[in-house]
């Protein structure tokens, strides 16, 4: 199988996958279809089980129970040299001894291939590396060494090519470039890509498809724009971008939306965008819908309206401003409003209004009761609240 | 120069250090040059003079006067060249037993039980124990076990695998031994010290580009791990060559396994003559200098840098 290169992508297809190491799982009944051709990414929190996802892909760990199949064939079982997969490392794994070019030409001459040297060259010049051809890895700047890395991996031509956090150690300017130059790499071969990423961002811009895990689990699979417009579990809500959550019980089930009381105040939210229709629920709306008023607007149907609450914080980022905003009885929600004026449009203390179209809203599937604050670490919230307070804490030493 | 391979450079990519000079370096050099001046040039210069003498005239045995007898080398290559060869292919031969034993010694110590601290530092031990007791007693051990009566020779003579007049001590076979036997600490220790840093990531990228386990030993292992194993063979050959003690008829040799460091002994210390003591000495040092040149600069260029 490994010995003729791939015609084209692979499917690649997961059946009740599960891995269980000594004191904990890190993998539990995992299921997973990703068709030929597409560019699909993992995206998770570390310790999430995504890079052990990957590594039993490619035959580095064995699966405790379950079947992994690539083609249709299935590999459950077959040693990771003769599985038709290949792997950029996330330390990127260039051997040190060797030339980028015997590198690069290292998979093709175990396989027996002809004009190995030839290829090599060729996926070299892919990179825009074969200048470098003779140099060692050592003396390779880490872009440099990542793109080797990926030409050392292409140039085998898998039906199915996994990318382990390959950008990880990438500077914002060069990843973006290297984010590009994959994207058009993987159109250009047509291979199945399997992208294991932390970084929701790169996620969303590099991916077809993206499968959001949590705890060995995949929380929801989809395409980016439906992941973040119709987020199903607090998770996927919070982890994927930023969300407004308020929890109630459902007093109202009237055709097309439920009407939730939160905090003595009615929210309602499209029943087709809810996953749960009654009882205790969870429901939300993302910060760039939120419309802020300084002055309290008049009720309209088919509108939500949250306030009077207190603007607590003010961060102007340029293109848009995040406000915060405490309300009573509801807790503190996240707006982010386009600069369409000139700076912000209210200021800190100011007392505000939020409004947001019916349509926007989501509801959750968790259990409002089983609903506990994330891990602050992976919370996006937090980050941005972390390096406000970092900031803050600079600037005024300064 | 060449003896850069006694560092046992890691087999893990370091970045080039910025050199610097400034005098408190050279202050700290200091030390350690006087020593060297005062334990190896004075010495070396001494030797030298020494294999140049020529025996004072009508003198006793053993009463030599400064010359410049270089004569005294021809001499000592004509006499004691077979000595020579066969030190250098016993030294050879036990290098090569010490690498076939100490390589995997090394690879299960510093690889498969990385996981096992305790069980590491066990089998490390175990590796080093040997030197808790003296280098001569244990030789000894072994000319006993080895000794015509002792359990090896009756029970392969029981067995029909030894004729009844047969012997293993004084044999090219005992010396051997007893060199791999004593040199094999020195050659897994630094084979150890390049495979336990070892990063096993690369290993994992053989097997992902189709490498098989071989393949990836022969073609990542390996030659990550040759530092190590340039040390280890030059711990293993240079001392080995010169060694005195296994061949002598004391401990495992006799008069048909004599090496080079047996005549330099018998010269300098029964024979009284210092001169072809000295020339031989100088003769095995820059016949091992040259040998270890070659062999480093081979290995070295080829895969190492």
């Amino acid at each position: 199988m490994a010995s003729t290169f791939a015609e084209s992508g692979a499917d690649l297809e997961l059946v009740g996958v599960s891995k269980r190491f000594p004191g904990f799982t890190a993998i539990e009944e995992l299921d997973l279809m990703i068709p030929a051709g597409s560019f699909f990414a993992l995206l998770g929190p570390s310790g999430c089980g995504k890079t052990t996802t990957l590594r039993l892909i490619a035959g580095l760990e064995d699966p405790t129970s379950g079947q992994i199949l690539i083609g249709g064939n299935d590999v459950t079982h077959v040693k990771t040299y003769r599985r038709p997969v290949n792997t950029v490392f996330q330390s990127y794994a260039l051997f040190p001894h060797m030339s980028i070019i015997d590198n690069v030409a290292f998979g093709l001459k175990r396989r027996k291939i002809d004009n190995a040297m030839g290829l090599a060259h060729e996926a070299l010049r892919l990179v825009e590396l074969d200048h470098l051809a003779q140099r060692r890895p050592a003396s390779l700047s880490g872009g440099q060494q990542q793109r080797v890395a990926l030409a050392r991996a292409v140039v085998n031509r898998p039906a199915l090519l996994l990318l382990d956090e390959p950008l990880g150690a990438l500077d914002l300017k060069l990843r973006r470039q290297m984010q590009i130059e994959l994207k058009d790499i993987q159109d250009d071969v047509g291979l199945t890509f399997l992208h294991v990423t932390h970084d929701q961002e790169e996620a969303m811009t590099m991916a077809d498809t993206i499968a959001v895990m949590n705890k060995g689990r995949i929380e929801q699979m989809g395409a980016p724009e439906e992941l973040y417009e119709l987020p199903k579990t607090a998770f996927v809500a919070n982890f994927l971008g930023q969300s407004n959550l308020f929890s109630g019980p459902v007093v109202a089930g009237a055709g097309d939306t439920i009407v939730v009381d939160v905090a003595g105040r009615k929210i309602a939210t499209p029943t087709e965008r809810a996953q749960r229709h009654s009882g205790e629920v969870t429901i939300g709306v993302r910060p760039e819908k939120l419309t802020v008023h300084a002055k309290e607007p008049a009720a309209k149907a088919g509108v939500n309206m949250l306030g009077p609450g207190r603007v607590n914080d003010v961060s102007f980022s340029g293109v848009s401003t995040q406000y915060q905003i405490g309300i009573p009885g509801v807790g503190n929600i996240v707006a982010f409003a386009q600069n369409m004026g000139f700076g912000p449009a209210v200021h800190d203390g100011a007392e505000v209004w939020v409004t947001w179209n019916v349509e926007h809203g989501f509801g959750l599937a968790d259990d409002p009761a089983d609903l506990r604050r994330f891990d602050p670490d992976d919370d996006t919230r937090s980050i941005a609240l972390q390096q406000r307070q970092r900031l803050e804490a600079e600037l005024g030493k300064a | 120069m060449a003896f850069g391979a006694f560092a046992g450079t890691p087999a893990t990519v370091t970045e080039p250090a910025v050199r610097r000079r400034s005098p408190v370096a050279l202050f700290l050099l200091l030390p350690g040059a006087f020593y060297l001046l005062l334990f190896f040039l004075v010495p070396l210069f001494s030797l030298i003079l020494t294999s140049l003498q020529a025996p004072r005239e009508f003198g006793d045995i053993g009463q030599y006067d400064y010359a410049f007898k270089w004569e005294n080398y021809v001499t000592v290559i004509e006499t004691y060249w077979p000595v020579i060869i066969r030190s250098f292919g016993y030294a050879a031969t036990a290098t090569f037993f010490a690498l076939i034993i100490g390589y995997p010694l090394a690879y299960f110590i510093g690889v498969k039980l990385r996981r096992f601290p305790l069980w590491q530092a066990l089998a490390l031990t175990l590796v080093i124990a040997p030197f808790f007791i003296s280098f001569l007693l244990r030789t000894l051990a072994w000319k006993q076990i080895f000794s015509d009566e002792g359990v090896v020779v009756g029970a392969l003579q029981a067995l029909s695998l030894m004729a009844p007049g047969d012997y293993i001590t004084g044999t090219p076979f005992s010396v051997i031994f007893g060199l791999t036997y004593n040199f094999i600490p020195f050659m897994t220790l630094p084979i150890y010290t390049s495979l336990e840093r070892l990063d096993l990531r690369y290993v994992e990228a053989g097997g992902d580009l189709y490498a098989s386990p071989t393949s990836t030993f022969l073609r990542v292992t390996v030659p990550l791990s040759l530092p190590g194993v340039i040390s280890g063979t030059l711990l293993t050959f240079i001392p080995a060559a010169g060694d005195y003690i296994n061949a002598s008829r004391d401990f495992l040799g006799s008069t048909d396994t004599v090496m080079i460091g047996n005549v330099i002994e018998a010269n300098f210390l029964v024979l009284q003559n210092f001169p072809a003591a000295a020339a031989l000495s100088i003769v095995l040092m820059a016949a091992i200098l040259v040998l270890v040149s070659i062999y480093v600069r081979r290995s070295g260029t080829e895969d190492l840098l």
